[in-house]
């Protein structure tokens, strides 16, 4: 087995990726970086886009993120991620659908509950289909 | 048999409080699991960003940034969180006792305060004392989103790069376990950096694209997630408070039906003897 290096991807909500990789790919702002096991420490933000690990043999992982933050030390990579969310997870079509729901139980108010949960809802919404469409720009 | 129908009535409105601080409990401890699976979701974000960041205090950079640098207290912000509803027992009180130990504490060095909340019941509180609230949020729900979070610390963060608060504390509740959460104040700027003895020696990042702009990033999003924290721990440490508490309300009403019952039973024994003794006196009369 090739040199190696610890990788954990944690977005806000969750940990999404913790295990080690021979070379992890970035969206950094500047442009991708590729960071191989033992690079010098670096730090940087990342914009929408694409990580990408080779995890040996050949195979891959992908992961989709709106934008966060990249930690490069000797030993393990740290990335930081606003909202990283898988990237066939991604739904426009029920993303605008929950929008529009939220929006349509914002216009007949009910309780001040349903309107925190509505509000919500659209932030969550509008997170999502910023995010495809990003995707799509590409 | 004189008040058996007042004891009676009184008997079936207690049992009706009852069973809605029985409802009442089951929500909070449903809600509860949600809350704390949240919580322990969001914690390792909030400890990466924390191992980052203390990566950073320790690099030896040319740049300092402001949020690194201590200032001489003038002005000091405070955020607050707090829940949104009441009957949660003393969550809100024990935390806005120890907001207000923290704010005489400032006051006594002469250092203004200006708080932001999160919580209508800490907005209402700090309006109340007459305090200066610059921001609020309001009404996040059960599960509050990173979202809502930013804009009141944006808030509190542009005065500090401005200079109109020289630090920057959180007062917010800490989710020990179902039964204890404690109100804790913790310093978020000048960030206090955890010196770590391996990282001494002399090294520093490669910041792309450049030191200032990386930290400003990075540094935003070590607040924003420390209060976002907060957040999410309160509203665990809200929906065990009033589990708790709506469980001792139970508890209490179901006393209350058992003494009721016992004095209804005392009463209603009381005239049968009674009325017995009046039909035995009559037939002895006879």
């Amino acid at each position: 087995m090739a040199n190696t290096i610890q990788v954990e991807i944690v977005s806000a909500k969750e940990i999404i990726f913790s295990g080690v990789a021979e070379m992890v790919y970035a969206p950094a702002v500047l442009g991708e970086v590729g960071v191989a096991p033992g690079h010098t420490p670096l730090i940087s933000p990342l914009k929408a886009g694409e990580v990408r690990l080779d995890i040996g043999n050949k195979e891959e992982e992908f992961f989709f993120i709106t934008g966060g933050i990249l930690e490069v030390q000797p030993h393990v990579v740290t990335v930081l991620s606003d909202a990283a969310i898988r990237a066939d997870d991604l739904n426009e079509a029920a993303a605008i659908e929950a929008k529009q729901r939220a929006e349509a139980a914002l216009a007949d108010q009910q309780s001040e509950f349903d309107i925190a949960k509505a509000r919500a809802e659209i932030a969550i919404a509008a997170a999502q289909i910023a995010a495809i469409q990003k995707l799509r720009k590409r | 048999m004189a008040g058996g129908k007042e004891i009676k009535t009184k008997i079936t409105s207690v049992q009706n409080t009852q069973k809605i601080t029985k409802a009442m409990e089951m929500v909070a401890a449903s809600k509860m699991r949600r809350a704390q699976d949240q919580m322990f979701a969001t914690r390792p974000y909030a400890q990466k960003i924390a191992t980052v960041v203390s990566h950073i205090a320790n690099a030896h950079s040319e740049y300092k940034h402001p949020f690194l640098i201590e200032r001489k207290l003038k002005r000091a912000g405070v955020i607050a969180i707090s829940t949104d509803r009441g009957l949660c027992g003393g969550l809100n009180t024990n935390l806005f006792k120890k907001a207000l130990g923290k704010i005489a504490e400032l006051d006594d060095q002469n250092v203004e305060i200006e708080v932001v909340t999160f919580g209508s019941k800490a907005l209402s509180f700090f309006k109340r004392i007459g305090a200066k609230v610059t921001a609020e949020a309001s009404h996040l729900g059960d599960r509050p989103e990173m979202s809502a979070v930013i804009g009141p610390v944006q808030a509190m963060l542009s005065s500090y790069v401005k200079g109109e608060i020289d630090a920057i504390f959180l007062v917010g509740n800490a989710f020990v376990n179902t039964m204890t959460q404690d109100p804790v104040v913790t310093q978020l700027v000048p960030v206090v950096p955890s010196v770590k003895s391996e990282l001494s020696h002399h090294w520093d990042y490669i910041y792309e694209p450049d030191a200032k702009e990386v930290l400003d990033h990075v540094l935003e999003r070590y607040i924003e997630s420390l209060v976002y924290q907060g957040v999410v721990e309160n509203v665990a440490c809200e929906m065990a408070a009033r589990m708790l508490a709506m469980k001792n309300a139970t508890d209490n009403a179901g006393d209350m039906i058992s003494e009721l019952q016992l004095i209804y039973n005392r009463e209603r024994q009381a005239s049968i003897t009674q009325e017995i003794s009046e039909i035995v006196g009559g037939a002895a009369a006879v």
